[in-house]
């Protein structure tokens, strides 16, 4: 690939379409959205050299003495945003973080999911990620009193053209008009719930996909003055949101996941459901990493507690989805955990990282349904596995997993000595 | 459409290749550059000009050739000439039989450049090439692409895939090729990406004009002006 024609393409573009602003996007360690805002006449500079700033101001971003990084646009993720006005459009284009000196920076979440992408690449394969996304409409994010759903439908329910319904569809056909391929959208089971499944990319890409869609969810909700929220659990006694991500790995043009064993799965599928299955625990403080994430890992509600897979059972941790005859090639393996909160970089690299240890270590497929164990319950029990998870020390780097357990043990402390409306309700009369 | 095409003696590769692609121009190769070899090759519209690789060939048989093209019924021009550093001195004298020179080893941006440039000043449309083709219109000197009037927004990737299909058209190509020719080799998806790609392109098309870019299956793609096409969906 040529940069400078990628630069050409960009700012000739930008020339042509009128476009007035250009957001630089990248990603903090906690998934967090961030942007430069950058006009055309910078933009060329931006462009070639990336825009410099410091690093101290993002969260996971701070390296000590020396705070300043650099942003640089990766031109191949160049997009227009389609609801700004024709003649003053605004476009957008990833960066990956590095140091000055030009080199990776170990707390860029889009390298850290690209090192675990050489990796596999150099073993031959390639990963391909399809999440489904979970989230809630609410008529405000005013948080005095519990949200309030925009509607009050059910799973698949097909209501009368509703605002919410309307919405939905306004926001799958913007995703699709940005080339986002949408398998399909529906009603979630929970009141004011909607659910978007993307089609499968490749994982960087996906990546990015999930930073795009979790915006544009939210950008045309804020439009419709209605609020969107991927918050993992936000009503107490209805099915949390996730972000149920389907996997495979490729060899050159064939599905290494295709095979004789149990339900069309390979060895290698087996062992990398066997490397999921065993390494559940440790990545759950990545792919749940909030202490609301834990709120929604509790039985009843169809999201995984322990760590088993099975073909149907809902609740099971990784699911292999049945295949259309004739459609081997979509010959697939689901992992429930995740949440549409987690940073989707970190999520797709260690959902990734724990099934090429399982490839690797020739791990044996535990029976089916069979619970080897279980999920951390809070994000305290998540980030103690973390903390003695080899495996996230070498996916991540030892920067990126320090600095997230000093910031989720801050998280977990103040939420540890906050009385909350539970104990008041119970308490306060009684006691 | 109107798309150039040059005839280049003795090879299209590599570097020129590359160029090629970048400006968006067919080439038609003669490895003999014999006349009669070069005139049944030549498409109907004739060629709109000439690269005549020296560096691999004697300088007199290479301005022997330029020379023969010049002088031919259909007189070629531009005639570009590709030169080793060592040759420059053997051009004096023999200014008028070509248009312009460039020394090995290539640098594909500035070949393209000459390229696009030369065309342009022969009269050609070629540096500022429209592909029009079933309601597809892609300006390839300013990027930008519409379908049936509406304006295109594509990423870099998905241009350069768009592209590419569009001036080869009828043509098809694997997605190792694709891979290959539009991508380089940097990309994480492996031949799957293409599908990726060709479905975000078929979306943004809308599907009056998907069938535009049509599967061939177990083969690759092709851009295609027939409506059947064969539904990839997996």
């Amino acid at each position: 690939m040529n940069m400078q024609n990628q630069a050409q393409y960009v700012l000739r573009t930008v020339e042509e379409r009128g476009i007035r602003m250009v957001q630089l996007w990248f990603t903090d360690v906690l998934g967090r959205h961030k942007a430069f805002h950058v006009t055309p006449a910078e933009l060329a500079d931006a462009l070639d050299e990336g825009m410099t700033f410091d690093g101290s101001a993002i969260d996971g971003f701070s390296r000590g003495q020396e705070s300043d990084v650099l942003a640089r646009p990766d031109l191949t993720t160049f997009q227009l945003l389609p609801w700004h006005a024709e003649g003053s459009g605004v476009a957008s284009v990833f960066c990956d973080i590095v140091k000055i000196d030009g080199t990776p920076f170990e707390g860029c979440p889009r390298q850290q999911l690209r090192r675990v992408l050489n990796e596999a690449r150099t073993r031959g394969y390639t990963f391909f990620v399809a999440p489904e996304m979970e989230y809630f409409y609410f008529n405000s994010l005013e948080t005095s009193a519990p949200p309030v759903p925009v509607d009050r439908g059910s799973y698949f329910d097909l209501l009368p053209d509703d605002t919410a319904s309307q919405l939905r569809r306004r926001t799958v056909l913007t995703l699709e008009e940005m080339g986002i391929g949408v398998e399909h959208a529906q009603h979630e089971d929970a009141p004011g719930q909607h659910e978007i499944d993307l089609r499968y990319t490749d994982a960087l890409t996906m990546a990015d996909t999930v930073m795009t869609v979790r915006h544009v969810i939210k950008e045309l909700a804020r439009q419709s003055n209605i609020a969107a929220s991927f918050m993992p659990k936000p009503l107490s006694h209805e099915q949390g949101s996730g972000m149920h991500t389907h996997v495979s790995l490729w060899r050159e043009d064939t599905n290494a996941f295709i095979g004789d064993g149990p339900y069309g799965l390979s060895v290698v599928a087996q062992q990398f459901i066997a490397g999921l299955v065993h390494h559940a625990p440790e990545i759950t403080a990545i792919t749940n990493q909030w202490v609301n994430s834990y709120k929604r890992l509790v039985p009843g509600h169809e999201a995984p507690v322990s760590a088993a897979w099975a073909r149907f059972e809902p609740s099971a941790l990784v699911r292999v989805p049945t295949v259309k005859t004739g459609r081997f090639d979509s010959t697939r393996v689901e992992y429930r955990a995740p949440d549409p909160a987690a940073n989707p970089y970190l999520a797709f690299a260690v959902i990734l990282a724990a099934g090429l240890r399982g490839i690797e270590g020739g791990y044996e497929l535990p029976a089916e349904g069979q619970a080897t164990t279980y999920l951390p319950r809070s994000l305290a029990e998540a980030t103690e596995l973390m903390e003695r998870s080899q495996l996230l020390h070498e996916t991540l780097g030892e920067h990126l997993v320090e600095w997230f357990l000093r910031n989720k043990r801050a998280e977990w402390a103040s939420y540890r000595s906050e009385v909350t409306p539970f104990e008041l309700e119970r308490y306060l009369p009684l006691l | 459409m109107n798309l150039d095409t040059l005839l280049c003696v003795p090879t299209c590769d590599g570097p020129l290749l590359k160029a090629f692609t970048l400006v968006g121009i067919r080439c038609v190769v003669s490895a003999t550059g014999r006349l009669d070899d070069i005139a049944r090759a030549e498409p109907s519209e004739g060629f709109s000009g000439a690269v005549v690789d020296a560096s691999t060939m004697s300088m007199t048989d290479a301005m022997g050739l330029c020379r023969q093209l010049r002088a031919r019924e259909k007189s070629l021009s531009p005639i570009m000439v590709i030169l080793d550093p060592h040759q420059v001195d053997e051009l004096t004298f023999r200014e008028d039989l070509f248009d312009d020179f460039i020394l090995t080893p290539l640098d594909v941006n500035e070949m393209a450049a000459r390229l696009r440039h030369r065309l342009r000043r022969a009269g050609h449309e070629g540096g500022t090439a429209l592909v029009d083709l079933g309601g597809l219109l892609i300006n390839l000197e300013t990027y930008q692409a519409s379908i049936a009037g509406r304006t295109l927004d594509l990423t870099y990737m998905e241009y350069e895939l768009l592209r590419f299909l569009a001036t080869n058209p009828h043509r098809v190509f694997t997605r190792e090729t694709l891979l290959n020719r539009v991508w380089g080799y940097e990309y994480y998806g492996g031949a799957r990406t293409v599908d990726v790609h060709v479905r975000r392109l078929r979306a943004k098309l809308g599907e009056e004009h998907a069938h535009l870019i049509a599967t061939i299956r177990s083969v690759g793609y092709k851009f295609s002006l027939t409506s059947n096409w064969s539904d990839d969906e997996d």
